[in-house]
Order: C-alpha cells, then structure tokens, then sequence
C-alpha cells in the first residue's frame, strides 16, 4: 500500500465517524429532508464523472463519461433544489409567527 | 519553475477540497435541526460548486470533449431542476428515490469506465475499489428504479414474492461477488465485466420486488447509503481526497438514519429487508380479531361535524390517504373552524406517517400549520385519554391496535398512535380496503368508531361546511 493509499484509507474512515457523528440525534420531523439533503452531497461524484469524461478514449468511453456527468449533474442539482424546496416550508411558517 | 507553479496550484486545489469538505459537514449538521436546515442545504450546495470547479483546475480535456462535457451539465442540470421545482410535495419520496438512483448510476458508471481505461493490473486498492464501486452503484441504480416505480404506482406496491426468492438471491450475490473478483484481478474483460453489471442489476431489482409501500422509506434510505460507499469507494479510483468525504459522509449517516428510520417502526432492518410485510394478506374479510358478525358504522358529515363543533379537544392523525388527496390545506381549514369555536386543536403524527418519515410535517408545513400543533407518537399518546374526538385521516396501519395485541400480526410490536384510548375515533376513508400492510384493522369495528367514506379533500370540505353550519 502507497502512501497516498494511506491516506486516503485514514480520510475514510474519519469522514465515516464524522457521518454518523454529525446525524446521530437528528429529530424525526427532519428525516426527510435530511434523506434528501445527504443524496445531494453525494452527487459529488460529478467532479470523478467530470474527470473520467476528460480523460477518456474512445467512443465507448467517452459515451459513458456523457452519461455520468448527465446523472451525476441531476442528482447535484435536483438534490439540492428539491431539499430547498421542503425547507423553505418550514422557514415560512416560522417567519410568520 | 513549471514544477513550481504546477506545486502551488495543487496546493490551492487541496485547499479548495478542504474548505468544499467542511462545509458539507456543517451543512449535515445544519441539516440536523429545523432552525439551521435550510442554511445548511444551501451551505452544502457551495460546498459542492466549490469542490467542483476545483476538480477543474488542472484537468487536461482533450478536443471536442469540453463542448460535450458543458452539454452534459446543462442538460443534467435543467433536467434536476425542473423535476425537483415541479414535482408535488406528496411524490417527494419517489423524487427523493431517484434522484439517488442516479446518483448511483453516475458512481457506477464513473467506475466502469476507469476499469475499461486501466486495462489490467491485478488487485490494487483501486481496482477492488472500481469493482465495488461498479457492482453498489449498479445495485443502487437498480433499486432505486424499482422503488421510484413502486411510490409512483407504475407497478404494484405490495411486495413481490415467488418460491425460493430468498435463495434466488443469495445465488445472485454470489454471482456479483465472482463478477467482482473476476474482474479485480483478472486482464481487463469486458465480458466479465458486462456480466458484473448485469447480475449487480438484476440483484438491485430482486432485492427490492419483495418490499412493500410502508418499507420503502427505509429501503430508500439504504439505498442512499449504498450510494454514498459507491461514490465514497469511486473517489479511491479517480484519486479524489472529497469525493471520497462526500460519498463516506453520506454512506456513514444514511446507514444511521436507516436504522432510525426502523427503529421507529418497532423493527430490525432485517425484518424490513426481508420479511415481505403484506406479502400474505389474510382470506377475504377473515383477519382474526375481529368478533364474528362485527358491523361497520358509518356516518354522515353532518352529524360528524357537529360532533366536532361541540367537542372540547380534537387531535387529527394524518396518514398517507391526506397526503394522496392533496388535502393539507382543506385540513387547515378545518382547524381553523373549529379552533374559532374554542375548539382545541393538535396533530398526532406517527414517525413513518406519509410515505417517509417526516413527510407528513412537511406537507403541513406546507399548510401553515404551525408547529406547536404537531406532536410527535409519544406526546399525543399522553393526550388520547383526555381527547373528544381522534380524526384519523387516511391512515390505517398506524393506528391499528393489532400491533399491541396480535402476536400473529406483521405489525405486530411497531409502536402506535393508540387514538383508541379517546372517547369517539373517526376514520376518514375511501373504502375498507386496508392499509400498506395489507392488515385488516379491528377498530373499524369498535362500537365507538364512525367511519366517513369518501375522497379526503371531499370528506374534510364537507366537515368545514358542517362545523360552520353548526
């Protein structure tokens, strides 16, 4: 194993602790947007789609890269405006009172 | 001096990677609370256009692929954005689905693409991260297709099942798991690895055939974890420090917010997965518990209104049937009728009401109803003894006693709403047909239940007119 290997192994098993860390008391009113919120972040796959499509040869390949950057692309997009939108619900109502 | 200059940009990307990274983090935590839910959507949304234009710098395009790469982003992204600006409040969990779905697809692909460009090698951490990353993906992607298919009613919601399902799919694991170390260690080949895509989707499919309508929320969940490993493990193909935190961040907390989500149905995730709820309903009209000769008692709007209008404490259970009629804003209404006659008002809202939890908050949100009204399974629980009238609005499942009583019961031990505690329970409903579970329910048949058949929206309408009128 590399050194860069090694790291990367330590950011994963950090970032996992941080994962469960940050949502381990999160109210049941939020599980839904908190569902929607965390399937946005992982849209962050658009930035290996971006790169794979750059690098790549060939038809087949570079097919395959437009697919991915088009699905990474909604899932980003689509995550975070949808997420948005349920929460802008809930800030109406507070502003109200 | 290249050298140089080439070291110093690094440097400015790993610090872009590290600023996009702490911000997804708070904005998980924002995310955690309902005061700071909002800002931390929005602040993991530049965490993510950061570490996005950062993933740029020193990117080498060849000819041709910039123009196709901007095209792709326009399309994904105009097609995100119309989906999520119209899609309807009540279909959020289908949208939630797949949305992940093809975020799953994307990491797949991503990972078969890397496989098909670094022709051989043997079993480096990369390449068993490229094969895990292909088959999860794949599985997600599949899944989530299945489960979109079944919140939307493209096919049935009830689980699908057929004799030897169980070792169908263990025989489909094994099949991915030899995909999997085939292409792992083996020359690059194609048909290996158009063989672990095809059993990783198939297996995605079959997992998710057998799970019924109320499971799917924590099947979504799963499958959003699964997601989050699948990007996590693409992130040590493409060497990419935040694609793995971004994709390791979402596989850790979707995998606890999954076991919430099945803790607040009084089950294992085993259980979810694979116990077919609903699978089995029992002969026609025959559910045991119900007395032999039980008769039905249904009223009229009217007299149910006035019921209301006289009554001291009212407490609404909201179900999926409000969600389905769009009535969150005809219930409002009724609220406020009946809060002007000096009525008091709350929500009992059980955790997996609607199809998600806490979707059912959010389509009252949506109705201005504030949220000092809407009390959680716990609080209303304390307040059933001392309630006039339970107006139980299209639910069923959560509210059926059978979970306390009936061992032999699929729901059997899932906590609920015990609304047969308050002196009269009015079930608004479209027929008697049952519930997700596909249970009967025996306190449609207790002498102090009233049912009021007919659409939601229609039946609460009908009931503000009668309240006013009384």
């Amino acid at each position: 194993m590399t050194a860069g290997e090694l790291n990367d192994l330590t950011v994963l098993v950090l970032g996992a602790f941080i994962g469960f860390e940050v949502i381990s008391r999160v109210p049941t009113i939020l599980h839904t947007p908190l569902m929607s919120g965390s399937n946005a972040i992982h849209g962050i796959i658009l930035a290996g789609a971006l790169g794979i499509l750059f690098g790549a040869h060939g038809a087949l390949e570079v097919t395959l890269g437009v697919l991915a950057v088009v699905l990474a692309t909604i899932n980003v997009v689509g995550g975070f405006v949808v997420t948005d939108r349920m929460l802008e619900m809930f800030k109406g109502r507070r502003s109200q009172q | 001096m290249i050298l140089a200059a080439l070291a110093a940009r690094q440097v400015a990307v790993d610090i872009a990677y590290l600023v996009a990274a702490s911000l997804f983090i708070l904005g998980l935590r924002g995310l955690a609370s309902p005061r700071s839910a909002r800002r931390g959507n929005l602040t993991a949304a530049v965490g993510m256009v950061i570490a996005i234009a950062a993933s740029l710098v020193g990117e080498h395009p060849s000819a041709g692929v910039v123009e196709l790469a901007v095209a792709a982003v326009v399309v994904g992204a105009v097609i995100g954005a119309v989906s999520a600006r119209r899609v309807r409040m009540t279909a959020m969990p289908q949208m939630v689905a797949a949305f992940n779905g093809v975020g799953g697809g994307a990491a797949s692909t991503v990972a078969i693409v890397s496989v098909l460009a670094t022709r051989g090698g043997g079993a480096t951490l990369a390449s068993v991260a490229s094969v895990l990353s292909v088959a999860i993906g794949a599985i997600s992607f599949a899944g989530s297709a299945i489960a979109f298919a079944k919140l939307q009613e493209l096919m049935t919601g009830r689980p699908i099942t057929y004799t030897a399902q169980q070792v169908v799919n263990a025989l489909l694991l094994l099949a991915v798991i030899g995909g999997m170390v085939a292409v792992a260690v083996g020359p690059t080949d194609r048909v290996a690895l158009g063989v672990l895509v095809a059993a990783a989707v198939v297996l995605g499919v079959a997992f998710v055939l057998p799970i019924g309508g109320a499971d799917m929320p924590v099947v979504i969940s799963l499958l959003n974890a699964f997601t989050g490993l699948a990007v996590a493990a693409t992130g040590f193909v493409v060497h990419s420090t935040v694609v793995i935190i971004g994709g390791t961040l979402v596989g850790a907390s979707g995998t606890l917010l999954t076991k919430l989500m099945s803790d607040a149905m009084g089950r294992s995730l085993a259980n979810v997965l694979f116990a077919a709820v609903g699978s089995a309903p029992k002969g026609a009209g025959g559910a045991e518990g119900i007395p032999e000769g039980a008769t039905v008692r249904s009223g009229t709007a009217d007299d149910i209104g006035t019921m209301l209008a006289y009554a001291s404490k009212v407490v609404i259970v909201p179900g999926y049937g409000l969600a389905v009629a769009q009535a969150q804003h005809t219930v409002r209404d009724l609220v406020r009728a009946l809060e002007g006659r000096g009525v008091e008002v709350s929500f009992g809202i059980h955790p997996v009401a609607g199809r998600m939890p806490g979707h059912m908050n959010v389509l009252l949100a949506e109705a201005d109803i504030p949220y000092e009204q809407l009390h959680d399974l716990e609080q209303a629980n304390d307040e059933f003894r001392t309630t006039d009238v339970v107006l139980v609005v299209g639910a069923n499942d959560v509210v059926n006693p059978a979970a306390r009583t009936q061992s032999s019961s699929p729901i059997y031990g899932m906590p609920i709403l015990n609304v047969d505690e308050a002196k009269t329970v009015v079930f608004l409903k479209r027929s008697m047909r049952p519930g997700f579970a596909g249970v009967d329910n025996p306190l449609f048949y207790n002498p102090k239940t009233v049912m009021l058949f007919g659409d939601a929206k229609a039946s609460l309408a009908a009931l503000v007119a009668a309240v006013k009128a009384a």
